[in-house]
């Protein structure tokens, strides 16, 4: 019974009151592709990203992904995702061992195969050598590579990466991105990332789809998305074209808060 | 044959899913216990406030004789009623790490996995009632050093880490619900600074039921605080009395930490939005 799609949503709405965050959406995402989700702030990404990951209720529609419907299966869903948010969700007081230990644990994975996992995790992003250190004092690159060795650890399906290189340094940034492929070249998984950057979405995503108000307004390969517009056209143009905002105006004092706290964290 | 094959099959399916809730109750408290352990300080700092009410309150009101007591000592008497106050305070403001963590991202990470709502709420009760063992274990040994007539035998000794742990998963189980109704700091530590003195005034802690006008008596009768101090009361101190009866007060209990764990786990999801 496994679904043609790794993500497929039917007319996937979500209201807060009168605003109408994620607007009859319907799209899909194929196994083992790479999907990048753009949009200024405030185009209902987090929204959606919140309610393929089942923290958030649809308000209509609904999707299937990993092969279950996020709202009559919700707990079977969880058991075939990872989700790395935008925010540091390691835990800085515990150390790099322990957070995948705690994780690996809520995951139920068994006890015969924990150490195993925990270990191929550590050696796959490149953390054994600071695997007995608090993660407060990690760099911002190794914290988020932390976080995806922890979504991980269950071998999941799908991965949602909700902005997962903001803040950080284009070294850090460039190993990051490099893990990303490791990940779908070892594991096969699909991943279903959202990004404000446009070279990460270029170099990255084999699809990117534009959000904007609450609708995809364009989904296709970067390639074949600028050379629609014209032969020298970048992503950003396409950005531009569709969701009419400009990349440097966009984002209420929230998301500035946020982001700012987050890439201080990374420090 | 296979019927009974079948019936096999379900039980030890049941059997697979306690033991993977048991796990993952236990894995959200180990997150905090490993914290704990790591930095024990905070255990300390809560000491001080038992310390002087236990010191000084207690010193001076046994000079007064005004209390009835049933024939004890006032500073035997209030003991318990301390011992249930400490384990309130260190509980009741819980829930502000669960809106902290969720400022960090932390919790967000809990309901992606696929650990029962429950689990999430219960394995905080378990971190809570873990650090006050560790009190009740302090306040034993501030009591023994002023020469209050405690109770050592085992079983007794056993029904006062029973009250102690029930009391604790209670508070902080309701603490971890206001959190998930108010959800920002601020609000939440107006609402605790507002909670605990009633909660506190309103029981049999450090004064009995007897002498409490109707109407405080009635509220008191509701408060979960007067059932535990009860039982500590009967469980802890040599002579010590009780108005409901151990058992009794055991179950109000489990009976309002079974309801509050519902509600917890109703309300947990809503952190997050």
């Amino acid at each position: 019974m496994t679904a043609p799609n790794a993500v497929e949503t039917k007319s996937l709405t979500r209201r807060f009151s009168a605003l109408v965050a994620v607007n009859h959406l319907t799209f899909s995402c194929a196994h083992g592709s790479i999907f990048g989700l753009l949009g200024p702030n405030g185009a209902g990404k987090s929204t959606l990203i919140k309610m393929l990951t089942t923290l958030l209720p649809p308000s209509q529609g609904t999707a299937v992904v990993a092969g279950f419907d996020i709202v009559r299966d919700p707990r079977a869903v969880r058991r075939k995702i990872g989700y790395v948010s935008q925010m540091l969700s390691a835990d800085g007081d515990l150390t790099g061992y322990e957070n995948l230990l705690i994780s690996a644990k809520l995951y139920g994975i068994s006890r015969a195969e924990r150490a195993a996992r925990i270990a191929h995790g550590l050696e796959f992003m490149d953390l054994a050598h600071v695997s007995g250190k608090l993660v407060k004092h990690y760099s911002g690159g190794m914290i988020r590579r932390l976080e995806i060795a922890q979504s991980m650890l269950h071998r999941p399906q799908v991965l949602f990466l909700d902005e997962p290189t903001v803040g950080l340094d284009p070294i850090a940034k460039q190993a990051v991105w490099q893990n990303i492929r490791d990940l779908r070249r070892e594991f096969g998984t699909t991943i279903l990332m959202t990004t404000h950057d446009m070279q990460e979405a270029d170099q990255l995503c084999e699809m990117v789809a534009f959000m904007h108000e609450g609708t995809l307004a364009a989904v296709g390969p970067p390639a074949a998305l600028k050379s629609a517009l014209g032969p020298a056209a970048s992503l950003a143009d396409v950005f531009i074209q569709y969701t009419g905002a400009s990349i440097a105006e966009q984002g209420d004092l929230r998301d500035v808060a946020r982001t700012r706290i987050t890439s201080r964290r990374l420090g | 044959m296979s019927h009974a094959h079948e019936s096999l099959h379900a039980a030890s399916d049941e059997v697979g899913c306690a033991i993977e809730f048991a796990r993952q109750t236990l894995a959200v408290a180990e997150a905090d216990i490993r914290k704990l352990i790591r930095d024990p300080i905070e255990l300390f700092t809560r000491m001080v406030q038992p310390v002087l009410w236990l010191l000084i309150f207690g010193q001076v009101f046994t000079r007064t004789r005004a209390i009835p007591t049933g024939g004890i000592r006032y500073l035997d008497f209030m003991t318990p009623g301390i011992l249930a106050q400490s384990v309130l305070f260190g509980a009741i403001f819980y829930g502000i790490s669960l809106i902290w963590e969720r400022d960090l991202g932390i919790i967000q990470k809990f309901l992606v996995s696929p650990a029962a709502r429950s689990s999430l709420v219960l394995g905080r009760a378990v971190s809570s009632t873990v650090r006050s063992l560790c009190q009740m274990v302090m306040v034993y040994l501030l009591a023994f050093l002023l020469h209050v007539q405690l109770r050592f035998d085992p079983w007794a000794v056993a029904g006062v880490a029973a009250a102690v742990i029930f009391g604790s998963a209670v508070f902080s189980t309701f603490s971890l619900s206001a959190a998930c109704i108010v959800k920002s700091r601020e609000r939440f530590m107006g609402i605790g600074q507002v909670l605990t003195m009633p909660l506190f005034f309103a029981s049999n802690a450090i004064y009995p039921l007897s002498l409490m006008p109707s109407w405080l008596r009635a509220i008191s009768k509701v408060n979960p605080l007067t059932y535990q101090v009860d039982a500590l009361r009967r469980l802890m101190i040599v002579g010590g009395g009780t108005a409901f009866g151990v058992r009794t007060d055991l179950v109000v209990m489990v009976f309002v930490l079974a309801l509050l764990v519902a509600l917890a786990t109703r309300l947990y999801p809503n952190i997050i939005t």
